[in-house]
């Protein structure tokens, strides 16, 4: 009997230990969760938005990370209880959760107005605005290369999908989006008629098929952190990622990484308030203050993200701590645009499951 | 040194030779001795065989053995390997070539303070430090997280199916097969199927994403096992042992307590170390139901090794195993007890 | 307990006061039965409550959804009474846009213009901006003919073919998300015609899952068989040391297990490690043997073998050595004795073991989604996929159903050949 007691007791008395103080931790009435992509991006939110706030209202910032998307967000709200305040997410994805009633909708003429006295609705970039979404960055998905193994590295999208002139495997995001755009301009197609391409079935095919040409060579990420991750451990000759990424990676980590712009598709991250959020005026509170025009400058001197409000632009200036204008390293700038395509959120949201479904066969197959 | 060889066996001389020759070859020690375990293993069960067994039966007695040796090599690796891995000092998943000439430098427990460190506000900090520790470090709250879940369900999964148990064992049961079978088929039915049923059921009800919902997941999920381990120690149980209390006057309560409890109370407790594992252990309902406030040890194992394997897994994985043992160790004991209790086998 | 009472009653001793024996019994009978029903009725109901009724509201999900009507629910009535000529009639088409004008303002979850146009794409990929461009303009439309009108606003809503999808999307009870996982769908005429091959997965995948799934049942079984047969013949002392390498990785945590195989497999794993080292291949020809078919079915049978073994092994123990040895001493050779003796008493462990893993394969989740890759995963984890990340929960609880059906069969068949109250551990 001595055995069974001394166990049952020894359970109980660490299972009271494990509990003491769970529900406490948990209630921080004067906090927000704030959910955004993770690792460099989360990190430059955190000191150009989360500490000034934090010092400014006294109220706490739970910050978690997840891949993009919406399902969490439908998840909550459907199952009533939505823990996430604020989500940082991409543009067709704000639409479409608002089309389906799953966001708070925002009222525009609440924002700041910009530093030169701009009201908000002009100072933001044209399409950055929407009913449930407020764009903070412009970022963008570019291609990399380790340039210490490779001194003549491609400089073009369609070195991309050339095995024989670049020997070595791929990284690419699992998911159709941006790969299909990047296979269709690697084909020829000009930036500016991708989506009228993609729109049709042959068009559709000829992506594929390009990116049959390299599939066997393929090593797939999902988290953002992943790329610089897979480049500097060697897994890959090269891999698609995102430019913000890839910055912090050489300016933080002195990694000998290179960007190439040519055939970079740029899109937006906003935030957005799901439906029924437990602290939606404090979240409101936060979305105001980080989308000041001050708070976007800032956020741009720890990542190359661009900011959202024309107002900020004069104020970008260097790193946070390293000599490197970040002026050059925004996927607006000039030089960067040459080749360069909007992601399409129409086509998306109207095409996403379908390519979805046949990407994943194809991926299986 | 004659008398030595001239009393070994031929197979042993050979299997010597055989060791060395690998050494010869190989030239690493490491080589040297996995060799001798995997094929100088099976040497010591073969004394079992009759002395009158022929050459060709012995040679299929040691190909056999050996066979099995490589099978249970497989099943048992997998479970050591990362003991060694956790202490490895480089962010790597392999063994370095200083951890293979036993360097010290190559060793370290920087993965098992990692554990601690991770969210912390103030590592470093020593005022606060366990406070801190305690409540933000995010390994420790998802063990927190994992033994209050575990522990709930453990008790509502033990006290159910240990009544339906005895419900079950009574000679009288109506529809006992079909009703058993209700009861067993959490541990069939795959987890995916149950997990997306009570995700869109329980967010109905508003169970999804609190410590409610996940409980009650994993009570289902522990049920079969209690189940299952109270019968077995009901089977063969003497039913006139409860007329022979009653007949002495015990009423309901007082036999339950002193004649049935201490009977089935092995494999209660088994039963409920079974179901506390398995929600220990179990992830995909926490994906479903669980929020980042229910996150569990195996939650954030998932994650971990979904996006950055890094060796704080393997950390975390090595103290699983340690926990492992302790429960077998005591779930093996209380067997052998309650088989010596219910007379089934010698002491 | 219960025949306490059952004495305690003062009518059984009372046995001669006109009531017939039988009578009795039956009634003592009827009373010791519902004590037992009543002890397994809390567990019964919980079951029910928290297990039983969400899979049946799962089920019901994969022939329900009302996106349709929830959000126009006057046109999803009269659009039945259409005949599916040409386009339909005025009166149609002004329930329509009155629904869409009330959708528009509505914000309510399941009742927006998104949700009808996400339940529209699924069936006619590429339509979901028609419905949400319409929506952004339809409160400019005040007054009839509401035909004409619409038409104005996007003229792609002069295709029959949209508004007989509608029709059919219209009834809340479908079999589409059916056909969906079967890789059928229909066609424009509203014929049901297998699905483009380009997008054909999941029959395809219910097939990999079942092939890989006896791949991992047979290695299983392979491994399982010699251990099982050693165990049950050592001496106790040194069996029950050995039982301790089967059911320590039985206790150990499934990711723990997991993560394991990934640390031995991966290409810079201890496997290609020592292959390198060896000189087997070259440091840049290291083998891929993770994130693909064969990582998962190393770590699935790794994972499932105990699951063998230990019902082998039960059977085998009540095995007497003396029908080997009559058989030897009746002149048969070892293999002789051991294929027509032993192995024919061996059954019915190996219908327990084969079926139990075959049972836990195929509705495997974690191990494929971790080591998997992306030709090695299940189709749990397309469930799965649609679940969490592509939202057609209708979809992912129709490829639910089916694999609960193919479940129950397999036990079903367990239940008639082994027996449920065989199930043991340890």
């Amino acid at each position: 009997m001595k055995l069974p007691k001394l166990l049952l007791s020894s359970l109980i008395a660490a299972g009271l230990m494990s509990t003491a103080g769970l529900a406490q931790a948990g209630s921080h009435s004067e906090s927000i969760t704030v959910v955004s992509w993770g690792g460099a991006y989360t990190k430059s939110q955190v000191e150009a938005y989360h500490k000034p706030w934090i010092a400014k209202t006294g109220k706490q910032i739970k910050s978690e990370d997840y891949n993009g998307g919406t399902a969490e967000i439908k998840a909550q709200v459907e199952a009533g209880n939505v823990t996430w305040d604020l989500v940082d997410v991409e543009l067709s994805d704000a639409i479409r959760a608002c089309d389906e009633g799953l966001l708070e909708t925002i009222d525009h003429s609440e924002l700041p107005a910009g530093a030169d006295g701009k009201p908000a609705t002009e100072d933001f970039m044209e399409g950055t605005l929407h009913e449930c979404a407020v764009a903070n960055i412009v970022w963008s998905t570019i291609f990399a290369y380790d340039k210490s193994k490779m001194a003549d590295g491609p400089k073009t999208i369609a070195d991309f999908f050339d095995l024989e002139k670049f020997p070595g495997k791929r990284g690419l995001r699992k998911n159709p989006k941006s790969n299909l755009e990047f296979a269709l301009m690697a084909d020829g197609v000009a930036a500016k008629d991708v989506y009228e391409v993609l729109a049709t079935e042959e068009g559709v095919d000829r992506a594929f098929k390009k990116l049959d040409s390299i599939k066997d060579s393929v090593i797939w990420w999902e988290a953002g952190a992943q790329p610089p991750q897979l480049l500097a451990d060697g897994e890959v000759a090269m891999t698609t990622a995102y430019n913000g990424r890839i910055f912090n990676a050489v300016a933080g980590e002195d990694k000998p990484f290179e960007i190439v712009w040519d055939g970079q598709i740029w899109d937006l991250d906003l935030w957005v308030i799901p439906k029924g959020a437990k602290n939606k005026d404090l979240a409101m509170d936060f979305l105001k203050f980080s989308t000041a025009t001050e708070q976007l400058a800032a956020q741009a001197s720890y990542i190359s993200y661009g900011p959202a409000r024309m107002s900020s632009a004069p104020l970008v200036g260097k790193y946070h701590n390293k000599d490197i204008d970040m002026g050059p390293q925004m996927p607006t700038a000039p030089d960067n645009l040459t080749n360069a395509v909007q992601n399409n959120f129409e086509f998306w949201a109207d095409n996403q499951d379908q390519l979805s479904e046949r990407f994943n066969a194809w991926l299986a197959g | 040194m004659k008398n030595i060889f001239s009393n070994m066996k031929t197979h042993n001389l050979i299997f010597l030779a055989a060791c060395v020759l690998v050494l010869l070859i190989s030239r690493s020690v490491f080589a040297t001795l996995a060799f001798a375990f995997l094929f100088g293993a099976p040497l010591f069960f073969m004394s079992e065989l009759p002395a009158y067994a022929s050459t060709g039966e012995r040679i299929w007695q040691y190909t056999y053995l050996t066979l099995c040796t490589f099978i249970f090599v497989f099943l048992i690796t997998p479970i050591l390997v990362i003991v060694p891995l956790s202490f490895n000092v480089e962010p790597y998943f392999t063994f370095t070539d200083g951890m293979l000439s036993l360097d010290p430098d190559a060793f370290s427990t920087r993965w098992y303070k990692d554990i601690f460190y991770n969210g912390m506000a103030a590592p470093n900090a020593t005022e606060g430090w366990w406070a801190d520790m305690w409540n933000n470090a995010q390994w420790i709250r998802a063990t927190r997280n994992s033994f209050f879940i575990a522990l709930c369900s453990t008790f509502l999964a033990t006290t159910l199916g240990t009544l339906a148990a005895l419900g079950l064992s009574q000679p009288n049961m109506p529809y006992r097969n079909l009703i058993t079978s209700l009861l067993i088929s959490p541990m069939i039915v795959p987890l995916v199927i149950m997990a997306t049923g009570m995700f869109f059921f329980y967010s109905d009800v508003g169970l999804a994403k609190t410590y409610l919902g996940v409980i009650l997941a994993h009570t289902t999920l522990g049920v079969p096992f209690v189940i299952i381990t109270v019968t077995a120690t009901l089977t063969g149980f003497d039913r006139s042992l409860i007329r022979a209390s009653q007949g002495m006057g015990a009423n309901g309560w007082a036999t339950f307590r002193k004649v049935i409890m201490p009977l089935i109370l092995p494999g209660m407790i088994s039963g409920a170390l079974f179901a506390f594992i398995t929600s220990l252990d179990e992830v995909v309902a926490v994906l479903f139901l669980a929020d980042v406030e229910q996150r569990t040890i195996p939650r954030q194992m998932f994650s971990g090794i979904r996006e950055q394997i890094s060796p704080t897994i393997l950390a975390v994985a090595t103290i699983l195993v340690m926990i492992s043992i302790g429960l077998l160790t005591v779930v093996e004991l209380l067997r052998r007890r309650s088989e010596r209790l219910r007379g089934l086998a010698p002491a | 307990m219960s025949e306490v009472s059952a004495q305690q009653n003062p009518n059984a001793i009372l046995s001669d006061d006109g009531v017939p024996l039988k009578q009795k019994l039956a009634r003592t009978t009827r009373t010791l039965k519902w004590r037992a029903f009543l002890l397994t009725l809390p567990l019964v109901l919980f079951l029910f409550i928290s297990f039983v009724l969400p899979i049946g509201q799962m089920l019901l999900r994969s022939v329900h959804n009302p996106s349709a009507s929830n959000v126009l629910p006057q046109f999803a009535e009269i659009i039945q009474d259409w005949d599916e000529q040409g386009l339909p009639d005025e009166a149609v088409f002004a329930a329509f846009v009155d629904d869409m004008q009330t959708a528009k303002k509505n914000r309510e979850i399941g009742k927006t213009i998104g949700n009808l146009a996400t339940r529209m794409n699924y069936e006619m990929p590429g339509t979901r901006s028609l419905f949400t461009s319409t929506g952004r303009k339809v409160n400019k439309i005040k007054a009839g003919p509401y035909k004409e009108a619409l038409l104005k606003t996007n003229k792609k809503w002069d295709n029959p073919v949209i508004w007989r999808t509608l029709k059919r999307v219209s009834r809340d009870y479908t079999p589409a998300f059916y056909l969906a996982a079967l890789d059928r769908k229909y066609d424009d005429d509203g014929n049901i015609v297998r699905a483009d091959e380009l997008y054909q997965i999941y029959v395809s995948n219910f097939g990999k899952t079942l092939g890989m799934s006896v791949v991992i049942t047979f290695f299983c079984f392979i491994l399982a068989f010699p251990v099982a047969y050693l165990l049950s013949t050592l001496p106790m002392r040194t069996s029950n040391l050995l039982m301790i390498l089967v059911l320590l990785p039985f206790w150990t945590s499934l990711l723990v297990r997991t993560t394991a195989w990934i640390a031995i497999l991966q290409t810079e794993g201890i496997i290609n490690d020592i292959l390198v080292y060896l000189g087997v291949v070259a440091d840049d020809g290291r083998i891929q043997m993770i994130y693909n078919q064969t990582g998962t079915i190393i770590s699935m049978v790794h994972i499932l073998l105990p699951f063998m073994i230990l019902p082998l092994y039960s059977v085998m123990k009540t095995i007497s050595p003396s029908y080997m040895r009559a058989a030897r001493s009746m002149g048969g050779t070892p293999f002789n004795a051991f294929r027509r003796i032993y192995f024919p008493q061996t059954l019915p462990g190996i219908a327990a073991g084969t079926l139990l893993v075959f049972i836990l394969s195929i509705g495997f989740y974690i191990t494929p989604a971790l080591v998997g890759g992306e030709d090695g995963i299940l189709i749990s984890n397309l469930i799965a996929y649609h679940i969490q990340k592509s939202l057609n929960w209708s979809l992912g609880a129709a490829l639910g159903a089916i694999l609960l059906v193919v479940i129950l069969v397999l036990y079903w068949l367990y239940n008639k050949l082994v027996g449920i109250e065989k199930l043991s551990f340890g």
